[in-house]
């Protein structure tokens, strides 16, 4: 039978859900034995190959760039986990989600703050090639059907390690307390 | 509370209001500068003043010693008290979902044409500030709207243009129009019944040991009539052991449960054996001071109620040696609120007369045992205390012969809704829900909402359920729901965007949960809800019932009862060929920043 096949991607994230799952340690060697990495920054594999089983999601949706990037994952996972704070609710990014809106958030941070410097032309990014800005930051069940949640900022590497392997063996998950608590 | 602000006017908190808010010697004289008694201060400033500002804050806190952080902290929680001016003129308009269902959205409109501003900010020559408010008690007469403390109800279009122009007139407030509280008693009951001289009752129980007294109402099995139904003699018993320096009884008027206005029935037509009640409790519990916590809403009554009050002094049925036994004093004075539900909470209650923000304490301690001030206070409803005062009257077997085994003694319901003959009925414990529509002329009956929003909501094959502490426990409100509404919009979300607004914030499910609720119940209603929703709504119950009063444990109440009294409602708008429907659209979600940033949305690759 043919390995499990993964993906994974961090979005409006900070890659400290991938690192987390790093802290794996030596069990890497065993995860390797276990799956097979598709589209992830873990392989620099850009582009999805073939259709994958799991894909892992780190981060939430904060322009149109990850949005389109979520939806690919959707397509291409059979099971789609949301990984850590960003995805299941905006996280840090989500701050901005603050009654403000998103133009004062722009012109605050390319035009007004103190430390802003040589801008006199005032442009706020505006290239074609650069992803557009949504009007807040979106968590991903939001945009698309996301079948498991691991919370955590990040959520411990033995929680990924045990969903992981529950989600590839088919066994109940290992959930003692010391992985779900946060403090 | 939390969004005060946002329902209050959008005047910037530097305007000055046009009163001298320095000047408030008078007012804190008048309490002695004592921070307990800071709702009373912050409620004849706002009175005064139609806001407590900064300023006024500052010479407040200078005067009773706090700072002025912890003034604000009372101050922000009331929705009656306002940090910027609510105009010469506060309309408060009722917006309980009875009021709804009795017309309140052309109202609302006709005040915002007149006055020319919206709720939730003040004409521009600050005269007119236009509000909502939750249920004002007034639910057998909406659509009703509090204006300076006096109460306007069964409101039309031309009376309202009538209000409007004289307030633009600066008219007295009782010249507006004729202000008309009806009682609607339609039903009486042994409570109601005008047969028992308040002196005899008191005599009765002074004639009698405390203990005795106690015994009596045990013997009687009266309960707690504001929901809970808590053995009051228990309460009593547990309230004269505990040790303290004083002694307090606290009646608790603050009926803040939509759809409930038997307590202002019986504050206005019995508030003597209201008042004999709360004289026995003290007898027994052992006690010179009864408080009567009494909602803001009914701010229009303290006048009456003061002289009801000095008449019975006078009648040497209050204040020292009453009704002439030498040692045995009591006095009540009333403690009014500022506009919060929470508050009818005891231990919020408590807070609240304290000077405090209505948050409820962690228990134990029980009020019996640290109450107001940390002292032993008894807290009962108004209707248990009436109860009470009838019972010394009447004796605890007479009591017992009236309703079922479990809930003796009768209930002051309060019926409104889609029914002829809206107002109160006084029914033995034990009717049906039937006996009771068939009373008030209800027909076409989709649902009864019983117990408020906190309650239960009730389909007709259960119609046959009898009213009483063992089968469907109420505090009094029954809703009356008809075929015509849409359920979930008019009347689930109604009271679940209550209790969003009515939370006091302290425990996390009750504050985030309940706004999850309503955004789930709302993508219900607009069609791209999916079974999954169902299940979650129902699988956080476990969730709320982690909040720390009864408001937030039942906050989620009008949602869970009615998807298991009426699932097929909900079951009939969700999606049941998808187990997802996304409500992002990305084309919306780019406008704002593209148009910031001065650039043109190009969708192209994002769509697919």
């Amino acid at each position: 039978m043919s390995k499990p096949i993964v993906a994974t991607t961090s979005l409006a994230g900070c890659f400290g859900c991938h690192m987390s799952l790093l802290d794996i340690d030596e069990r890497i060697l065993d995860l390797i034995e276990l799956v097979e990495f598709n589209k992830s920054p873990i392989d620099d594999i850009k582009t999805f190959t073939k259709q994958c089983d799991i894909g892992i999601i780190e981060g939430g949706c904060c322009n149109s760039e990850n949005v389109h990037v979520l939806k690919e994952f959707r397509k291409n996972c059979k099971i789609l986990v949301s990984v850590g704070e960003c995805a299941i609710m905006g996280g840090l990014p989500a701050m901005r989600n603050n009654n403000a809106p998103i133009s004062e958030c722009l012109e605050e941070a390319y035009l007004n703050c103190v430390s802003v410097q040589a801008n006199d032309e005032k442009i706020i990014p505006n290239d074609e090639e650069l992803p557009m800005i949504l009007d807040r930051v979106y968590p991903c069940h939001e945009i698309v059907k996301i079948d498991y949640f691991l919370p955590g900022c990040a959520p411990r590497a033995d929680l990924i390690w045990n969903a992981l392997v529950a989600l590839v063996t088919g066994n109940e998950m290992d959930l003692p307390y010391e992985v779900i608590k946060f403090d | 509370m939390g969004d005060t602000q946002t329902r209050k006017s959008e005047f910037s908190n530097h305007e000055k209001c046009s009163c001298n808010c320095n000047d408030l010697s008078a007012i804190l004289a008048r309490y002695d500068n004592d921070p307990t008694r800071l709702m009373d201060i912050l409620i004849e400033v706002q009175t005064q003043c139609g806001c407590v500002s900064d300023e006024a804050v500052k010479v407040i806190a200078k005067a009773i010693n706090y700072s002025s952080v912890d003034v604000e902290q009372t101050l922000s929680f009331y929705h009656f008290l306002s940090q910027t001016p609510t105009g010469k003129y506060a309309v408060y308009l009722n917006d309980s979902a009875v009021a709804e269902m009795m017309g309140r959205e052309e109202i609302a409109k006709t005040f915002e044409k007149e006055v020319g501003c919206k709720f939730g900010t003040v004409s521009e020559d600050g005269k007119i500030g236009l509000f909502n408010t939750s249920c004002i008690g007034m639910n057998d007469q909406e659509p009703s709207a509090i204006i300076n403390q006096r109460v306007f109800t069964k409101l039309t279009k031309a009376k309202v243009a009538k209000i409007v122009n004289g307030m633009k007139n600066n008219l007295d407030i009782e010249d507006l129009i004729g202000t008309e509280v009806q009682s609607n008693i339609l039903k009486q009951g042994p409570i109601l019944t005008k047969d028992t001289e308040i002196g005899e009752a008191i005599k009765k129980a002074i004639s009698m040991r405390p203990e005795d007294v106690i015994e009596e109402i045990r013997q009687s099995n009266l309960r707690g009539r504001g929901g809970a139904g808590f053995p009051t003699a228990m309460k009593w018993r547990f309230c004269r052991e505990a040790v303290g320096e004083k002694h307090y009884v606290f009646c608790n008027a603050d009926e803040g449960e939509p759809g409930t206005f038997k307590d202002r029935v019986i504050l206005t037509e019995r508030p003597q054996l209201l008042f004999a009640g709360m004289t026995i409790a003290g007898y027994a519990i052992g006690s010179d001071e009864g408080i009567l916590y009494l909602r803001y809403e009914y701010k229009y009554m303290e006048e009456y109620l003061e002289e009801i009050l000095s008449n019975m002094r006078k009648e040497g049925l209050l204040g020292n040696d009453v009704v002439g036994e030498k040692g045995f004093n009591f006095d009540i004075r009333i403690q009014f609120g500022g506009g919060a539900y929470i508050c009818g909470e005891e231990s919020a209650l408590l807070e609240s007369a304290e000077g405090k923000r209505g948050e409820p304490r962690d228990r134990p301690p029980f009020p019996v045992v640290k109450g107001y001030l940390q002292q032993p206070t008894a807290v009962n409803n108004v209707e248990t205390l009436c109860s009470v005062a009838k019972i010394m009257h009447k004796g605890a077997k007479w009591y017992r012969s009236l309703g079922t085994f479990d809930s003796t003694g009768s209930k002051l319901i309060s019926v409104s809704g889609d029914c002829e003959k809206p107002g109160v009925y006084e029914i033995e414990w034990g009717f049906s829900v039937n006996d009771v529509l068939k009373m008030v002329g209800a027909k076409d009956v989709q649902a009864v909402q019983v117990g408020g929003p906190s309650g239960n909501c009730v389909a007709p094959n259960e119609f046959e359920r009898k009213l009483a502490y063992e089968d469907l426990s109420t505090g009094g409100s029954l809703i009356v729901i008809g075929k015509k509404r849409d359920l979930l919009k008019d009347i689930v979300l109604n009271f679940t965007e209550f209790f969003i607004e009515e939370s006091c914030g302290s425990c996390v499910p009750c504050r985030a949960m309940t706004s999850q609720y309503k955004n789930k119940l709302e993508k219900i209603i607009r069609g791209n809800g999916v079974a999954e929703d169902i299940d979650q709504m129902l699988a956080w119950e476990n969730v709320m019932i982690s909040n720390r009063c009864g408001l937030g444990q039942t906050a989620a109440n009008p949602i869970l009862s009615t998807i298991k009294n009426f699932r097929e409602l909900y079951e009939k708008k969700i999606n049941k060929d998808t187990n997802f429907v996304s409500e992002f659209n990305l084309d919306a979600a780019v406008q704002e920043s593209c148009k910031t940033a001065n650039r043109i949305p190009n969708l192209g690759g994002a769509h697919e």
